[in-house]
């Protein structure tokens, strides 16, 4: 049995049915999905790729917690988080998920290594600062506040914050927007190992296709539906990758 | 410490000159509220212990003569524990290096010393001796304006008789903490004081061996006050008893519990002032870092970091300037209180006055500047927990801006790009401007408030001595003599007119309620003593009925139409139903007017004076004073200059002392209400600044956009600060208003002034200090952090 089929067999992590949400933007209403349906399963690195405005950052707020959606379901695990409250949404994303953002989201006042302690002191079973800096290769810059780091450094900082807490899942939302192409990879790189050494479930968004192939499974959006799911069968190691 | 914490400390140094202001300003309501609580509380405990220490009295009356054998029957009197007998007599005395006469009570205590109602505390010197006829001891406050030593020898006229006294002691009695004489407004510690003397000197003088004239009583716990007056009014009434009164009526503890009163006032209402600015000012500060801090706030959402934990979180920063602010403050008001009860040592003579903290006050003071920081911080840390982690992610939409009113009127032309910015900036968000000149407004307010005694001193001796009080000296005889004195005064030196007044002790009641007044016949068309209103409106007294302040009518629950009973505590003591004609509204006393005509009626006499007013030649000054002392029938003479002085000397100064540290208050509040102000619109625009600066823009112009808004909004804020000060004001002088005093209603133009010109200064010295923050914007590092 390879990898993939393992992967498809398992019940899935995350399972989404019938998903839409509907955003009062000032005057305008905006429908960022509709009718998504979605399953993420265990250990599983996937891409969403989609456009500026294809909802796929939606979906993964969505999927983190962060946001619920106007109709459909969403389960993770034996959660039910599309009619959590408050209050289960914050002990979902405490428990289970991490997040790394695009524009890294560092505290601007706190150093790397008490950016990632921000995490850690809430989470049941964290790695030390330490250790999830080494991960990401900063142990260098542990005591630097993220005003003295490069964009790639923050980005990392900010993955090694989401992986210090041993998160179930880690949600990346446009990690090398930001990012040169050089330091793109660095970060990807990063990202390939934690998945793999940690079997992380781990969904990437982006809007650069040639992410896609380092993907198990690549989930495409447009207009705020699903239009395509494709498995790769040989994912290509961050290295590989150009654009 | 948790990296929570850090980012708390980080946070709190970053921001530390807006916190700073703030917690300046909470210090300042803090240290307002100490500073008077516990000046209120000292005194109070002060003048408790003193009055239990040396067993001030709980009624007081006076009598003709009555026989010593008297006092047996008063004390089966229900309710009376105990009682002293006394003879007091007001005598004119002539005081080394003191010109003028000065006019004495003085008091008779036993021949050897043994504890008696309203005992005397001796600072210096000793009791006399007995037997020893020419030894007295005075007052501490006489002797203080004096400079009268122990030792010192002092003339008296008693009973028409020239006597000599030696000082062997200066000593205070609780009967005589605020030292002042009959029907006088104002302390005049050179010319009135109390003077306690061996009772057989007064009572061979006086032909009172075996009688007295004064009666001091303290009641047994429980007991009905208004009975045993009654009662001992009864057994008096034959020995022409004129009355006998409660604590509530004696003159020393009425002024006593006036203060008081105005202690407790200002001790609530001026730190509420101040900490509802803290309050603001947290809140402003709080919630605009909220605002600026909403991608930080979704990111501890995002991992799971509760509201609660986020809420503390700022809250926590609001804490640190209460925390700070508070400490500082309670520091700084027990200072101040101690010197405050230091300053209430020159007017109200005790013993010892002890400061009292209290750690019910401090407390208090803790829980209200924490409680005012909650209030302030609440919304704005409400709002950071409603951030909908997904929303807060998202950077806030750009502002909807569109022409505004002044543009669709048409003015755009006259006015630059900058100018342009600036008002639509107001007007997009006109609830944040609105906040902003609110809180200057108030800054205005409070300075308004802080320079009020100012105005208030000013109004009333002007009023006093101007207005309503025109003679040069007032002299008052012994006892009533007929009109044809009016002559006799004439002819002393130096006296260039007379105008004689008659005034009766009375006690007025209506009901159940009851006052004791002194009623004053009024000359129609009085040169120099008017009836003036608080508007400054010289009043005729009406020809028929009375007119009295509304303080007293209300005191007594009577309008204009009532008919009062009005007893008259002289002579024979007649009683009369007299109809209240009119209210007048006066700054002092319970006051009550009747036409001198009207006054002989009442009294049935052919128009006797109980004194008159003078205009002096001040060429003969000298001669006057060296007649009016050897005059036995005068028992006193004031001088309106002197009395203007004295109040100068002590009143105002005193005032000057609570005006500087409320005015260093207002101004601490102006300053970090414009500072702050100018700092949070600086951070909200930083971006926006340093991108016109990239754009060319030079920084003179810069600055002028984002100062000119904190101009606009300063010069808004100080007309709704005058209309705040002057709301301020009515309430505070409300609050003041006592049967004593009431305050008068004035906002002068100096006063305006002053607000105006401080609160510009502080907007001036706010936009240097940003300004120079402008000056150091980094414009790469600005230009390369995200939207």
């Amino acid at each position: 049995m390879n990898s993939e089929e393992a992967i498809n067999q398992s019940t899935p992590v995350f399972s989404v049915r019938d998903v839409s949400k509907v955003y009062q933007m000032g005057e305008v209403e905006v429908r960022a999905l509709q009718d998504v349906d979605l399953d993420l399963y265990e250990g599983e690195l996937s891409v969403i790729l989609g456009a500026s405005g294809s909802g796929k950052s939606t979906l993964l707020n969505i999927l983190g917690g962060l946001d619920t959606p106007t109709t459909g379901t969403v389960r993770y695990r034996d959660h039910t988080l599309h009619d959590a409250d408050d209050s289960e949404l914050t002990r979902f994303r405490r428990e289970h998920v991490g997040f790394v953002f695009q524009f890294y989201n560092l505290i601007p006042s706190l150093t790397a290594r008490e950016n990632v302690r921000l995490v850690t002191d809430v989470a049941v079973n964290p790695m030390d600062a330490a250790e999830a800096l080494a991960m990401v290769g900063l142990q260098e810059r542990i005591d630097h506040f993220p005003a003295q780091l490069s964009g790639g450094e923050q980005q990392r900082v900010a993955i090694a914050r989401a992986i210090a807490k041993r998160p179930d899942v880690l949600l990346c939302d446009e990690p090398t927007g930001a990012l040169d192409f050089k330091t793109g990879v660095l970060v990807l790189e990063v990202l390939e190992r934690v998945n793999r050494e940690l079997g992380t479930t781990t969904a990437v968004i982006t809007h650069n296709s040639s992410i896609a192939d380092m993907a198990d499974r690549v989930i495409r959006m447009r207009s705020g539906k699903i239009v395509e799911v494709e498995h790769n069968e040989t994912k290509a190691s961050p290295a590989e990758l150009e654009w | 410490m948790t990296a929570l914490n850090r980012k708390l400390l980080r946070d709190v140094y970053h921001l530390r000159g807006q916190l700073i202001a703030a917690a300046m300003v909470v210090m300042c309501g803090v240290a307002s509220f100490v500073t008077m609580r516990s000046a209120y509380n000292s005194l109070l405990t002060t003048q408790q212990t003193y009055y239990n220490e040396y067993r001030f009295a709980d009624i007081f009356t006076n009598v003709k003569r009555a026989p010593e054998g008297l006092t047996e029957q008063i004390r089966q009197i229900p309710g009376v524990a105990s009682l002293n007998t006394r003879i007091v007599v007001g005598v004119t005395l002539d005081v080394p290096g003191l010109n003028e006469p000065a006019t004495g009570l003085m008091v008779s205590m036993p021949e050897r010393r043994q504890p008696v109602l309203n005992d005397l505390f001796i600072r210096e010197g000793r009791y006399f001796e007995p037997g020893r006829n020419d030894e007295i001891l005075v007052s501490e406050a006489f002797a203080t304006a004096n400079n009268l030593q122990v030792g010192v020898k002092i003339g008296a006229v008693i009973n028409g008789a020239w006597q000599e006294f030696t000082i062997v002691g200066i000593a205070l009695s609780p009967e005589y903490v605020y030292e002042i004489g009959s029907a006088a407004m104002l302390p005049d510690n050179r010319r009135f004081g109390v003077l306690w003397t061996n009772r057989e000197t007064l009572a061979g003088a006086f032909d009172m061996r075996g009688a007295f004239n004064d009666l001091s009583i303290t009641l047994a716990h429980g007991a009905d006050e208004a009975e045993v007056i009654a009662q001992v009014d009864e057994r008096l009434k034959p020995y022409g008893g004129i009355g006998a009164y409660g604590r509530k009526d004696q003159t020393s503890h009425v002024f006593l519990t006036s203060e008081l009163q105005q202690l407790q006032t200002s001790g609530t209402a001026v730190p509420i002032i101040f900490l509802g600015v803290a309050a603001f000012l947290l809140h402003i500060v709080l919630s605009r870092l909220v605002r600026t801090q909403r991608d930080q706030v979704a990111v501890l959402k995002a991992f799971g970091y509760s509201n609660i934990s986020i809420g503390l979180h700022y809250l926590g920063m609001a804490l640190v300037a209460v925390v700070v602010g508070g400490i500082v403050g309670v520091l700084l008001g027990m200072w101040a209180g101690s010197a405050m009860t230091e300053v209430y040592a020159q007017f109200y003579r005790f013993p010892l006055i002890r400061y009292v903290a209290g750690a019910g006050s401090l407390s208090v003071a803790v829980l209200i500047s924490g409680g005012s920081a909650l209030i302030g911080a609440i919304s704005a840390v409400r709002s950071a927990i409603k951030l909908p982690p997904a929303e807060a992610m998202r950077p806030e939409a750009p502002a909807r801006f569109k022409p505004g009113l002044i543009e669709r009127i048409g003015f755009q032309k006259l006015l630059s790009t900058s100018s342009r910015m600036i008002l639509r900036s107001l007007e997009r968000n006109p609830m944040k401007a609105l906040l902003s000149t609110f809180g200057i407004a108030l800054s205005v307010a409070i300075l308004i408030v802080g320079r009020y005694s100012a105005d208030a001193i000013d109004v009333l001796t002007n009023f006093q001595f101007e207005g309503a009080q025109r003679e040069d000296a007032t002299v008052v005889f012994t006892n009533p003599r007929p009109s044809r004195a009016r002559y006799d005064l004439l002819s002393l030196p130096g006296v260039l007119y007379a105008e004689p007044f008659r005034a009766v002790p009375a006690t007025l009641s209506f009901g159940h309620r009851s006052k004791r007044v002194g009623i004053s016949g009024v000359e129609p068309g009085g040169e120099l003593r008017r009836i003036m209103d608080m508007d400054g409106k010289v009043q005729d007294v009406p020809i028929t009925g009375m007119m009295v302040t509304r303080q007293l009518g209300e005191a007594v629950g009577a309008m204009p139409g009532d008919t009062v009973r009005v007893e008259i505590l002289e002579g024979n003591q007649k009683v009369r139903k007299i109809v209240v004609s009119r209210f007048i509204e006066e700054f002092v006393g319970l006051n009550a007017y009747v036409d001198a005509g009207e006054l002989q009626n009442i009294l049935e006499e052919g128009g006797s004076i109980s004194g008159a007013y003078l205009r002096i030649d001040q060429k003969m000054e000298d001669e006057f004073n060296e007649a009016v002392k050897k005059t036995p029938a005068i028992s006193g003479a004031t001088f309106r200059r002197a009395a203007l002085n004295s109040f100068n000397e002590t009143v105002a100064q005193s005032q000057n002392i609570s005006r500087i540290v409320m005015i260093f208050f207002a101004c601490v509040i102006a300053i970090g209400v414009l500072y702050n102000s100018a700092r949070i619109s600086l951070s909200e625009r930083g971006r926006e600044l340093a991108s016109l600066r990239v754009l060319g823009f030079r920084k003179g112009e810069v600055t002028f956009y984002l100062l000119g808004e904190q101009a606009v909004l300063t010069l808004l804020a100080l007309p709704l600060g005058y209309g705040l000060g002057w709301l301020m004001l009515l309430g505070l002088v409300k609050g003041f208003e006592s049967d004593l005093f009431r305050f008068p209603l004035v906002m002068s133009a100096k006063t305006i002034a002053f607000a105006t010109l401080v609160t510009l200064g502080a907007a001036l010295i706010s936009g240097f200090l940003v300004r120079r923050r402008i000056f150091q914007l980094d414009l790469i590092e600005v230009l390369k952090t995200r939207e």
